[in-house]
């Protein structure tokens, strides 16, 4: 991995940041009719002129345009995302509070999918066609099917309330309660990686029948390699690379399964602020948290790509 | 071939019962009858009553017509759109053509549920804002794929002597292009109908996508969350029904996709 592929990487993380931040500015001021007006009104009734005026100022809408932009960037690069309009706190106090959650959940629903779906790949590239093969080629195109918070509906339906051996949601903070911490958990992270788990299942699987099918595998095997050897330094670490690209990509629809797996199991994390922030047109909340979210996913992105570099030298000398 | 038929016919099933809705003499999907409120199975309702007394089977019928008609209102303008800024990127030279396909990658950015909740806070739920906001989403992969492919038949022969014939370049691109690469783009427009069906579920289900009553699986699943204790089968049916739907989009669309490229077939 050399400095100059390195440092462009990240510069092509923070351009894109940058773009998000633009988009995302833009959008509010391409809505037709004034923000703030618009912030304001509720079910066709015009607002008080007075009110809107004291809000665009508040929002600083009644500065030029570029004015506006700088002062967003500028914000930004201190970290003040501004004030919800609701209860006027500070955005980044609530990010801050609930992002860990937030991270937390994505984090356990990664390893499980991880856990689950690569060991389960590799055996049915291993056994082609036979029993666990042909089953789990059927419960990944289930897995697939099922959106994210019906999987999550479900489980409560038949932990929670029928089985009665799960609770249905909430939270716990670790310190507070270990055990039960982990047990309110189990069912979002569950959640969270069924899709990745049948991602990462079929790609794992097609890309060790790719590997297996190489010369240097026949030749690793003729010359006597134990079977163990073979698989894991020529077969899994060649099949690996695709594997984790697509890993990055299944982040963006993971991220946003996030917001729908914390809602059905109140789970407190960005999800909350955010869906209400969007029902209350809470403007720089919305905003706040959807740049935290996207710059989330930008940076797991880099991550893919360092890793990527990482499993082969290839892509970080060019 | 024989994979196709399977879960072509389950899907154009669902379609016919959603476009026929309202020649099945199914009762009035918003009709509240408070007194049979979680009504069980009983005739004239085989599926029984939600929670407000409106009959279920009427609702799932009634809101697959939502759902497809919001997926393929927006896979259509998406894959209207996307093709042209496609044939425009894969055709032209220069930076303009780079331009119309790179620049609608940006939506890339941002995962999809949250670009859908910003739109939905400017805009304000409702299917105008699903159909505007889904579009967008599925924008970049028509681009792309018509890019792709407009690259790699470009240089044929048959591209060629139309060519020569002194055929105009938009004449050329759409009668001569774009039948050649029409089976990909095909395949793209059914992918794109059965992730807008999914992600129009989504919003919905949080309460941000279809405006109530409107019947539509996504607010069936919410409401009926609620009632989850007294009559959990009220969540089954339209959690089977969505299920169902995707499972067969998804197996119609490897089933195109063989179809088209012989070589991905067998995989």
């Amino acid at each position: 991995m050399t400095g100059v592929w390195l440092a462009h990487r990240i510069l092509v993380a923070f351009f894109l940041a940058w773009i998000v931040a633009t988009i995302v500015f833009l959008a509010l001021h391409m809505v037709p009719g004034d923000p703030a007006e618009l912030l304001l009104s509720t079910g066709g009734v015009s607002p008080d002129p007075a009110a809107v005026a004291e809000l665009r100022e508040k929002l600083g809408l009644d500065q030029p345009v570029l004015l506006q932009y700088g002062g967003f960037l500028a914000g930004l690069m201190r970290g003040d995302f501004g004030n919800s309009l609701v209860d006027d706190y500070p955005v980044l106090h609530e990010i801050g509070l609930r992002l860990p959650r937030t991270l937390e959940l994505i984090l356990a629903g990664t390893l499980l999918a991880i856990a689950i779906g690569m060991p389960a790949g590799v055996y049915a590239a291993l056994h082609r066609g036979g029993r666990f093969d042909r089953a789990a080629s059927w419960i990944t195109a289930l897995l697939l099917a099922i959106p994210v918070f019906v999987v999550g509906t479900l489980l409560v339906l038949l932990f929670a309330q029928t089985l009665k051996i799960m609770p249905a949601g909430g939270f716990v903070p670790l310190t507070q309660d270990p055990a039960q911490h982990f047990k309110l958990l189990a069912l979002p992270a569950v959640a969270i990686a069924k899709g990745l788990a049948a991602v990462l299942f079929r790609m794992t699987r097609a890309a060790m029948l790719d590997a297996l099918a190489n010369d240097y595998v026949r030749t690793a095997r003729a010359k006597g390699l134990a079977p163990t050897r073979v698989l894991v330094v020529h077969v899994l670490r060649n099949a690996l690379n695709p594997v984790v690209t697509v890993l990055g990509l299944q982040m963006g629809a993971l991220l946003g399964g996030t917001v729908l797996v914390e809602y059905v199991f109140n789970w407190p994390g960005l999800s909350t602020p955010l869906l209400r922030a969007v029902e209350a047109r809470d403007y720089p909340m919305v905003v706040g948290i959807v740049l935290t979210i996207s710059v989330l996913f930008l940076l797991i992105n880099l991550v893919v790509e360092l890793l990527h570099a990482a499993l082969d030298p290839r892509i970080g000398a060019r | 071939m024989k994979r196709l038929w399977l879960p072509g016919g389950f899907v154009a099933l669902i379609l016919l019962l959603a476009l026929a809705a309202p020649l099945l003499g199914l009762p009035d999907p918003l009709r509240q009858d408070i007194a049979h409120r979680l009504a069980g199975p009983m005739p004239g309702s085989w599926l029984g009553r939600d929670e407000f007394g409106r009959d279920v089977l009427s609702r799932l019928i009634w809101g697959a017509r939502t759902s497809l008609a919001v997926a393929f209102a927006s896979a259509l303008t998406a894959g209207a759109v996307g093709v042209v800024l496609g044939l425009i990127g894969g055709w032209g030279r220069g930076i303009g053509s780079v331009l119309s396909v790179r620049s609608v990658d940006i939506i890339l950015c941002f995962p999809p549920v949250l670009l859908a909740l910003l739109v939905v806070t400017l805009m304000g739920p409702g299917a105008a804002t699903l159909i505007f906001v889904l579009s967008v989403l599925y924008l970049p992969g028509f681009a792309r794929v018509t890019q792709a492919e407009v690259l790699s038949v470009r240089g044929r022969d048959y591209v060629e002597a139309t060519r020569a014939l002194g055929a105009r370049t938009w004449y050329l691109l759409l009668r001569t292009v774009l039948p050649n690469i029409a089976g990909p783009i095909l395949v793209q427009l059914s992918l794109a109908v059965a992730a807008a069906v999914v992600l129009e579920s989504g919003l919905s289900f949080l309460g941000l996508g279809v405006v109530p009553p409107a019947p539509s699986w996504g607010l069936m699943i919410r409401g009926a969350r609620a009632t989850m204790e007294q009559a959990p089968l009220l969540l089954v049916w339209p959690c089977a029904a969505l299920t169902l739907t995707i499972l067969a989009m998804n197996l119609l669309c490897d089933a195109l996709r063989d179809v088209v490229d012989p070589r991905t077939a067998g995989r």
